[in-house]
């Protein structure tokens, strides 16, 4: 087989292969419905199931912006921050223009958080590239500011969305198209979009060889730059296709509001199989492997087995295990 | 019951004011406090503010500085530097934690500092002046009776926990002693981490596991958000109530409201910190007596008393 890590995904897979770093993910997460319904039947309920597949949504949606980040050998761990700041700026917005547009303020809102996730994310990608600034630190520093943001615009409390929009907009959270839940239907066209740009064109491949090696990459005539700061681009949009999606849900964003999301994201995307030190990224393993996350917490509540102080101690033991099982069906 | 206060504490202050000078030499009052980083010390920050800027006006003798910070070790800066520009004449504090401040404020109360301690004891107790508090286990155990009172003793419950600290064990070992004897019982009980989204998850997942429940209590509002949110999308019927506890705004209004589900709220109230501002004032103006202990209880907040616990204008 062809050793894609090492250049980086610009040659066609053979189509009639099995890839099992692909399919790793999703044995994982077969192994992880089976022992669920084992434990407890009514994990498999399609109810539960759409539950829990619709509030994997924003961590999933992230975690594919993320999968371009750490691809491209960058990190970003101001994801959580950004979704809690950009879902503040969108609330307030709509809050704003509804007296004058009514429910169309939602679609204003839409195209405002876009364009702040976006340049949020040029922001952080331009730290990284232009500054020059380790991809950890520069997001440590946007992660606290982010925070401070929505903190500052909260004044430490709640922003909560106009009542007046509550009910028009609450379908995107907890409707459903086809018997599909929204969010879902939105995580699957956010994740083929993305394989789409990653897989099939220029940029997704030069994505890819900047991760697997900066200098090569940069000696083929490469512009690492515009790459990587693409790459936070991405992720900034992602963000707030993330928030879009989280507003209806609670109807207001809080300082509390993402906390913590960043690892969740980047759990998500290792679990997926792209490796943090970048070069390939696989897409619906990140989107598997947020699945996996919810999933485990669910299951945690479901089962009876572990008393409630050990809840987190069993989901690291049981993120561990899947990553195991993807090493060894290598 | 607070406003009334505050009515006679200024009505006593408009008093001393008109007798001939009881002290003219100005005090200050530093005001140290956690940044507003959730609901709850937002509301802190907000009453804070709002004492602060009365007892000024009521007060002119009395400055009163308020200065908050976002972690242990930026309080323990920031109550070096209050003491180091000016004399302190007293120290009201809410320390973000209790070992890291109690130093640092023994050396405030060594240049003779009243000290007056909100809500989280310092590690030497004998530091405080005054110590004013909330009654955690109450926030529990009134919750309980409650419930043990309107479901006539019998019912399956469902249960959220906050973030693992004194505060929420205090809450549940109140709410579980409040339930003993009657035949309540607690299907599950997990951490949601005081967090709307994280409650809105486990109440799902608690929908999922229990196809009968018939109330819900989490220990703060801000996962009772979430909690009714879930239900609301289960579409489930037989939840007879989810209540909260601290006193939110957002609940109180549904309180007011008459809300049947959650008809009534327990308060741990951030304006406690108010109460302890305006009784170390009580000190310097009216030489009114106020060392000791006072813990304010946590009555059961109802259609009736809603509104003496309602803040619009409060962040919380």
């Amino acid at each position: 087989m062809t050793d894609m890590t090492a250049i980086g995904s610009i040659q066609h897979e053979p189509q009639f292969k099995i890839n099992w770093v692909d399919a790793g993910p999703f044995i994982a997460l077969a192994a992880l419905l089976l022992v669920g319904f084992l434990v407890n039947p009514e994990f498999l309920s399609a109810n539960n199931i759409a539950n829990v597949v619709t509030r994997s949504a924003f961590i999933a949606i992230i975690a594919v912006g993320a999968t371009f980040v750490i691809s491209s050998g960058g990190l970003d761990l101001s994801v959580g921050s950004m979704a809690a700041f950009v879902t503040g700026v969108m609330i307030l917005s709509m809050n704003a223009l509804a007296a004058n547009l009514g429910t169309s303020a939602i679609i204003a809102g839409i195209g405002i958080v876009m364009l702040a996730g976006v340049l949020c994310g040029l922001v952080n990608g331009v730290i990284v590239t232009v500054g020059k600034i380790e991809p950890f630190i520069a997001t440590l520093g946007t992660m606290g500011i982010f925070r401070a943001l929505i903190t500052y615009l909260s004044d430490g409390g709640s922003i909560p969305i106009d009542r007046s929009l509550r009910d028009a907009y609450r379908p995107v959270y907890f409707g459903s198209l086809l018997g599909v839940p929204v969010p879902i239907v939105i995580s699957i066209v956010v994740a083929v979009a993305a394989s789409f740009i990653l897989y099939k064109t220029k940029y997704g491949r030069r994505c890819a060889a900047v991760g697997a090696n900066e200098d090569v990459a940069r000696y083929s005539g490469i512009s690492v730059t515009k790459v990587r700061t693409i790459a936070y681009v991405i992720q900034g949009a992602c963000v707030a296709i993330a928030a879009i999606c989280y507003v209806p849900r609670l109807g207001a964003a809080t300082p509390t509001t993402g906390l913590l999301w960043e690892l969740q994201v980047i759990t998500a995307v290792v679990i997926g199989g792209t490796a943090l030190r970048g070069g390939k990224g696989h897409i619906w393993g990140t989107v598997a492997g947020a699945v996996i996350l919810e999933l485990i917490a669910n299951l945690m509540v479901l089962s009876d087995f572990v008393s409630e102080y050990l809840v987190a101690a069993v989901q690291g033991v049981i993120i561990i295990i899947a990553m195991l099982i993807q090493r060894l069906s290598r | 019951m607070f406003r009334t206060k505050w009515v006679a504490a200024l009505a006593l202050g408009s008093v001393l004011l008109a007798t001939p000078a009881l002290t003219q030499e100005k005090k200050t009052i530093a005001v140290s406090i956690p940044a507003a980083d959730h609901g709850w010390t937002a509301g802190v920050v907000y009453h804070a503010n709002a004492a602060a800027k009365e007892i000024k006006a009521a007060f002119p003798d009395v400055d009163v500085i308020v200065k908050t910070s976002p972690s242990a070790a930026a309080q323990v800066s920031a109550i070096e530097d209050l003491s180091a520009g000016r004399k302190i004449d007293a120290l009201v504090i809410l320390p973000h934690s209790s070992e890291e401040l109690t130093t640092p404020v023994k050396a405030i109360k060594d240049t003779g500092a009243f000290v007056t301690v909100v809500d989280r004891g310092l590690s030497d107790a004998s530091i405080q002046d005054l110590y004013v508090a909330g009654d955690n286990i109450a926030v529990g155990h009134t919750t309980a009776r409650f419930l043990v009172d309107k479901l006539a003793g019998k019912g399956n419950l469902v249960v959220l926990r906050g973030i693992p600290t004194v505060i929420d064990d205090e809450r549940i070992k109140g709410f579980q002693d409040g339930i003993a004897g009657s035949d309540l019982k607690i299907l599950d009980i997990q951490y949601a981490n005081w967090n709307s989204d994280e409650a809105f998850k486990l109440m799902q997942d608690y929908l999922a596991k229990y196809p009968h429940i018939d109330a819900v209590w989490a220990n703060d509002d801000d996962m009772l958000l979430g909690v009714l949110e879930a239900i609301k999308q289960s579409g489930r019927t037989e939840i007879k109530y989810a209540l909260g506890g601290n006193g939110m705004k957002e609940i109180v209004e549904k309180v007011i409201a008459g809300d049947k589900v959650t008809p009534i709220e327990t308060p741990y109230p951030p304006s406690m910190i108010k109460t302890a501002i305006y009784m170390t004032a009580a000190q310097f103006v009216g030489q009114a007596p106020v060392r000791g202990t006072v813990k304010l209880d946590a009555p059961l907040i109802t259609q009736a008393n809603a509104k003496e616990y309602y803040f619009p204008d409060s962040p919380f």
